[in-house]
Parts: C-alpha cells; sequence; structure tokens
C-alpha cells in the first residue's frame, strides 16, 4: 500500500486501549511499560508524538468513560468530565450561563475542528504556561478530582502545573473530573487574552477573574489568575483579596492591578517582552474584572 | 503489532476495517477505506484541509487515531454530493463563486461550511468568518468562500438572493 505522508512518524510499536472504567485505566497506566500517555482530545499528544518530540508505548483513550466525559450537576454543583471537549461545553446553556469566563477561556483554543477535541483536563495537564482554559480554570476556584492505584485525591487546580509541560501527578494517576464551586446567584466570571490578532493564537497575556457579590453589590469574594506570564499560571491570591469589600472602585482595581504586577515572572520572547506582559497583565486583570463585575451585577 | 478491528458508520454506510493502533483517522479513510477526498494539509490540526464530521462534531481528522471511531458516526466529502451525483448547493455556490483556485483546501471547506449550516441556517459574515477560521486557503483568499456560503445558506433557506 503507498504511503505518501508521515504515518511513519508516528510510532510503530504504540498500543491503543480504550477503557470503560476509571479502574481499568489506572491499572493500564501502573502497569505499562515504556510510555503511556493518555488520549483524551489529542490536539497535542498525536502533534507531539508525530513531530517525534514524544514516544508514548501506549495511548489510552479515556473518552469511553463515562465519568471522563460530558458535564453533570451534583449537590447543586457542576461536575465536568476531563476529557470533555470545548465544543461541548460551549452547547451546555446552563453550564454558559453560570460560568461564562471559563467557558470564553475553554471556546478560545484552537479552531471549531480543534474544539471538537481539545479537553479541559488536557489543556490543563499539558501544562502550557499560555493555557487559555487553565487561569479561568484556577478563578474559578475548580477542584480536581484525580484516581491513582491508591485511591482517589481531590486537589485545587492550582496545585497541578508545576513547570512548564509538568503536573503534580504521578505517571498512574488520572485526572478524572473537575468539580466546581456552587454558583451563587450574584456571582460570574470573566476571561480575556492578549494575542496580536483576532483568534488561533497562543496567549501572550490571560486574566481570568471571577467575582461573588453580597446584595449591596460588595464584593465579597474574589479569585484572580493570570497566564502566560511564568512557567505555570500563577494564581495571585492579594489580588483577588485586593477586590473584597470594594464595589471595584479604581482604588481596588489599582492595588489588583500591582499585586498581579508584583508576581508576574514572563520571559521575553518574540510574542512580547517582560516589561509589556507585565503591564499587560494588570490591564487585562482590571478589565477582567470589570466584565465579571458586571455580569454578576445584572 | 497487531490491528484494531474497527465499526462505524462512514457516510451512512455501516464499515468494518482493520486499522493501525496509531493510525490516524485521516489515514485510515485515506489508505483503508480509499476514501481520499479528506486530505493532509498540515497533519498538526492547523489546516482543516482534513475536515470531517464526527458523530455531528466538525473534527479535525488528522488529531484522531482510527481506533477512536470505533462505533462512531463519520461524515466525510465524500457523502457530500447527492443520490446519483447531484452536488449538494455548497458545492455548486463554490463553483459558481469561483471560491476555489487549486481544490486541496476545498474538501475541508465544504465539510466545514456544511456542518456549520446543519448547526446555524442563518449564519452572519462573521460567524462564517469565526467558523472556518481553522480551514486555510492558500490561494483565492477568503472572500469567495465566505460569499459561496452565505449564497448557498440563502438558497438553502430558499430565499431569494439580492
Amino acid at each position: 500500500m503507498p504511503k505518501t505522508h508521515n504515518t511513519e512518524t508516528l510510532v510503530a510499536e504504540a498500543q491503543f486501549i480504550a477503557p470503560k472504567t476509571t479502574a481499568d485505566a489506572v491499572r493500564a497506566l501502573a502497569a505499562a511499560k515504556g510510555t503511556a500517555k493518555i488520549l483524551a482530545g489529542g490536539t497535542d499528544l498525536l502533534v507531539q508524538t508525530k513531530s517525534g518530540r514524544i514516544r508514548p508505548d501506549l495511548f489510552v483513550d479515556v473518552k469511553r468513560i463515562p465519568d471522563m466525559i460530558g458535564i453533570r450537576v451534583e449537590n447543586g454543583a457542576f461536575v465536568i468530565g476531563a476529557a470533555t471537549s470545548g465544543a461541548e461545553l460551549g452547547d451546555h446553556e446552563a453550564l454558559c450561563a453560570a460560568w461564562p469566563g471559563l467557558i470564553e477561556a475553554a471556546n478560545l483554543i484552537g479552531s471549531t475542528q480543534v474544539q471538537a477535541r481539545a479537553s479541559i483536563g488536557g489543556n490543563l495537564c499539558n501544562s502550557s504556561p499560555a493555557a487559555d482554559s487553565v487561569p479561568a480554570l484556577i478563578a474559578s476556584g475548580a477542584i480536581c478530582l484525580i484516581e491513582g492505584p491508591n485511591g482517589k485525591r481531590e486537589v485545587a487546580a492550582e496545585k497541578i502545573q508545576t513547570g512548564p509541560g509538568k503536573i503534580s501527578l504521578a505517571r498512574d494517576e488520572l485526572l478524572v473530573a473537575f468539580r466546581l464551586p456552587k454558583r451563587g446567584a450574584r456571582a460570574k466570571d470573566a476571561y480575556l487574552r492578549l494575542i496580536p490578532r483576532t483568534e488561533m493564537d497562543i496567549a501572550v497575556v490571560g486574566a481570568g477573574v471571577n467575582l461573588e457579590l453580597d446584595a449591596k453589590g460588595v464584593i465579597a469574594a474574589a479569585r484572580v489568575a493570570v497566564g502566560a506570564v511564568a512557567p505555570t499560571t500563577l494564581f495571585v491570591e492579594a489580588a483577588g483579596a485586593a477586590l473584597v469589600g470594594s464595589k471595584l472602585d479604581d482604588a481596588a482595581l489599582d492595588k489588583a492591578d500591582a499585586a498581579v504586577r508584583a508576581v508576574c515572572k514572563p520571559i521575553s520572547d518574540k510574542r512580547g517582552t517582560i516589561e509589556y506582559r507585565t503591564k499587560v497583565a494588570g490591564v487585562l486583570t482590571r478589565r477582567a474584572a470589570k466584565i465579571a463585575y458586571e455580569r454578576a451585577s445584572a | 503489532m497487531s490491528k484494531v478491528h474497527v465499526s462505524a458508520v462512514v457516510n451512512g454506510e455501516p464499515v468494518e476495517m482493520l486499522v493501525g493502533q496509531r493510525q490516524t483517522m485521516l489515514d485510515a479513510l485515506r489508505d483503508e477505506l480509499r476514501l481520499t477526498g479528506s486530505k493532509e494539509g498540515c497533519g498538526t490540526g492547523d489546516c482543516g484541509a482534513c475536515s470531517i464530521v464526527v458523530d455531528g462534531r466538525l473534527t479535525a481528522s488528522c488529531l484522531m487515531l482510527a481506533p477512536e471511531a470505533d462505533g462512531r458516526r463519520i461524515e466525510t466529502i465524500e457523502g457530500m454530493a447527492g443520490e446519483g451525483g447531484g452536488m449538494h448547493p455548497l458545492q455548486v455556490k463554490f463553483l459558481e463563486h469561483a471560491a476555489l483556485q487549486c481544490g486541496f483546501c476545498t474538501p475541508g471547506l465544504l465539510v466545514a461550511s456544511k456542518a456549520l449550516l446543519d448547526r446555524n441556517p442563518d449564519p452572519s459574515e462573521t460567524e462564517v468568518r469565526f467558523w472556518l477560521a481553522g480551514n486555510l486557503c492558500r490561494c483565492t483568499g477568503y472572500d469567495k468562500i465566505v460569499r459561496a456560503v452565505l449564497d448557498a445558506a440563502a438558497e438553502l433557506r430558499q430565499e431569494v438572493v439580492r
């Protein structure tokens, strides 16, 4: 059979399995000899495999595991399967209404075709510093539901990334789902990113802000996270704290802006200098906070 | 390495095939099923030339492994024309508007455009442009393509254009 394209650059011996339960997937990961890779959307995994950057011996397709796919409500809170695609998130009206920032962040990733594949869990676990959904996910207060050979554990989304391409999960652990906090009536989020074109690009800077207001419109709780300004997405507790107790006046915004700039440790590259990225991180935080505040007040 | 048996529905027809465990869906369509309408432009999900529809979702088939197709409903460019070879209104309008030159991107653009109109029969120009942002054309530019899609949408809604 003629081969005219680059199939052959995929690893010749890679094996493919599609377990139906998390327990089976964990067992396969633990038993794997060589490099086992979890296949959700594959938008990074298959590209890196083709380029030879990684050489998986085993692909574990997790999209047949019911716990890992789709959106459900448990005890009044959304639980999102880690392998759920951006397209599926964007089609879920109730989720979009409650968490507009998280969904706009996830839906910024790639084209329509990529959206059908790219998963929210994969975006976190690939651990790109510029991952669009991650600042919004951390700002949301999402809890990661993880399963491994020793059972289940829960960890905050900001504890997953440890460096570019590096995460805190063991090789035989599986990120099964995210549990979002229960959503109050006057709570909303927003995500903004800067790119030099209108879409289909990697964030120069991204900022996610999640606000909860009291009955008088005073900010009762706030979480801020920024992306592409450090080796990992930064959860900036001080910026959230600066907004609490205010109605988002200029003084509060100035403090949050300064708190964000204080922790940025970006690199200079073709997409932006250290100075530019640091400045923009503060600006996007202010703007995202205003959007989140308007949404929460509506 | 043993091959994997895959049962899928491709363009409405039940299909059984043996695929490699690391073979992409694009390669399986082209090499196993001989459906060569889907093209490999980049192989990295950037160009859209390999666009297919999987369980109703527009997908880059180069970013999907063939074993994943088991039990799925797949639509490709080969299923777009009607019975007896009658062209789909999008295909007619692409010709009328000269929305192609070399044609390499055309199957992907047609599949992507049909997926849009199946979902949104009356898209704005902006919606068309955003939806098709993952389909790259290096010949025509995009104006003729966008006009062809809007014109086909109007025809499918059975509206009189201009």
